[in-house]
């Protein structure tokens, strides 16, 4: 069930995050949301695996592209960041996940909700939404820590032609100048004022971290949201997957 | 029944690639209800806690779902904590494309 | 047949002699579990240690507070491959908890708040091999390590440190534990990589 795929572009997001494009033989496709658990392998036989979601929307072309923040304690993201080079292989299983996916089928409005490298699943969905004509409205919340941290930030300004992707941006520890808030996670307020009314019945995605995901959930809940209709994915505390 | 400040755990979803190695099909959309106190969600709603094994866990009693152990050369899978999971018609197809 | 990662080598250290096999050095202190984390009032919290359906010895926090305590350094070795030498604590020895206790067992069952269990022989619990820990790195045992008291058992790998540490059954025949039930070793020697049932 391992593939191996070649990586064939990279390109840095920020300072710290980086867009890996892989083409991979016999890609049976994926659904916007799903990811896939990369694995490395030492010559003497020692791996690790991670879970990365996929950034892209499927395409026909046997290509994905994932998106690796590098943290300062990992064992696998250093090396995705600064070591995997154009021509290298890299070793997938997946695509991965049922749930947490959006279908341009469904008709209902789509909240989604990103805590910093949450915001990875939920850019396959915009870019699938982008990609489809007529589908349903959808609205993105985007905390992030401060404006350096934003990723995909020039695709997501682009204006949409038919608006179909509003964004709005919460900054918890910095803010770009002129900015009518002071730092702060996200609150009922921000909710309430920004995102889909829970009267519109939208289905709801939520993915960062594990406590900003249960904060983001709790909060969508509270604003009337039925619990099923709040998907989560939960990243570990930093943000890294197991 | 959530404790403050408990961020250890994932979630359903973070163990699908392992399950997937032994299901064929994708195990978080499906359907499940907990043997302890009759809870029903789909299966990425559980906690997961990653310790020398996978441990998924009723999101509302806590109690084990599952328990997912990669010995070796074998894999181990207790679920006796399940007292079923549905699978929809839709699910038990290729997962993507 | 896993495909080589070109240059990846993985978190380890070069080869040192004073790791078990498999185990590479790592500079934090990696949290697993298999469970939510306990929160234990300490008003609420004891320690038992019971034979059958006899409580032979049970210590709230008070009591046990006042017991004479010392000061190990050891190392831990984690099943998941990572190792932390030199690691500084502070508990009570089980060698003093179990000063004076007459029994024919020759096994004990441990169990932590919450539902987890680790089976271990009575003799690796004893000949200060094994301590009740509360302090780690010179401050109070972290929750999420185990706080407020785990059990600390170096020689063998650290799932059998029970954290949230609540009762210790003695046996007199043995009974595997959460993991030992479940694939894991039933005793778990790091030096002889006893990390999976059949090993």
């Amino acid at each position: 069930m391992w593939r191996s795929g070649t990586v064939i572009a990279l390109r840095d997001e920020t300072a710290t995050a980086r867009t890996i494009t892989l083409q991979i033989p016999d890609w049976p496709g994926h659904l916007a949301g799903q990811h896939v658990d990369v694995r490395l392998t030492a010559p003497d036989g020692y791996s690790a695996v991670r879970s990365y979601s996929i950034a892209s929307a499927p395409d026909q072309d046997g290509r994905i592209e994932i998106t690796v923040e590098r943290l300062p304690d990992g064992e696998v993201s250093p090396y995705l960041t600064t070591q995997v080079a154009v021509g290298d292989p890299l070793e997938l299983r997946g695509p991965i996940g049922g749930w947490f996916v959006w279908r341009p089928e469904q008709p209902e409005p789509i909240q989604l909700v990103a805590g910093g490298s949450g915001i990875v699943p939920l850019m396959a969905m915009i870019r699938l939404r982008r990609a489809t004509h007529g589908g349903a409205p959808f609205r993105l919340l985007y905390s992030v820590r401060e404006p350096d941290a934003v990723w995909y930030g020039g695709e997501l300004q682009l204006p949409s032609s038919d608006s179909s992707v509003s964004v709005t941006y919460a900054y918890t520890r910095a803010v770009p100048e002129g900015w009518p808030r002071r730092p702060a996670r996200i609150d009922a307020a921000q909710i309430a004022s920004m995102t889909w009314p829970s009267r519109l019945r939208p289905t709801c995605y939520v993915c960062g971290p594990t406590s900003f995901v249960e904060r983001a959930a709790d909060l969508l809940a509270a604003a009337g949201n039925s619990p099923d209709r709040i998907r989560t994915e939960r990243f570990g505390p930093t943000g890294e997957r197991r | 029944m959530r404790r403050p400040g408990d961020d250890r755990h994932l979630d359903g979803n973070a163990a699908a690639g392992q399950l997937s190695m032994i299901f064929g099909v994708d195990v978080t959309a499906a359907e499940g209800q907990c043997a302890h106190c009759g809870a029903i969600d789909r299966f990425a709603s559980a906690h997961l806690y990653v310790g020398p094994g996978l441990v998924a866990r009723c999101p509302l009693c806590e109690h084990v779902l599952l328990r997912l152990v990669a010995a070796g050369e074998e894999m181990l899978l207790d679920l006796r904590g399940l007292k079923y999971l549905r699978f929809h018609g839709s699910q038990l197809q290729e997962s993507g494309g | 047949m896993a495909i080589i990662s070109p240059g990846f080598s993985g978190r380890r250290a070069p080869t040192d002699s004073t790791l078990p096999p498999g185990q590479y050095l790592t500079a934090g202190f990696p949290v697993l579990s298999a469970g939510p984390t306990p929160h234990v009032p300490l008003e609420k919290w004891e320690l038992t240690i019971e034979e059958g359906t006899d409580v032979i010895r049970r210590w709230d926090w008070t009591s046990f507070r006042s017991l004479p305590t010392e000061t190990p350094t050891v190392d831990l070795h984690c099943v998941t491959r990572w190792s932390k030498l030199g690691t500084r604590w502070e508990g009570v020895s089980l060698d003093t908890l179990l000063a004076g206790v007459k029994t024919e067992a020759a096994f004990a069952l441990v169990y932590s708040y919450g539902d987890y269990s680790t089976n271990l022989p009575l003799e690796d619990l004893l000949n200060k091999q094994a301590w009740i820990a509360f302090r780690f790195d010179g401050a109070d045992l972290e929750p999420e390590h185990g706080g407020p008291a785990r059990l600390l058992v170096p020689h063998l790998y650290l799932w059998k440190s029970a954290k949230w540490v609540r009762r210790i059954k003695l046996m007199s025949r043995d009974a595997p534990g959460f993991w030992e039930a479940f694939g894991y070793h039933n005793y778990g020697d790091p030096w002889r990589e006893q990390r999976y049932r059949g090993d």
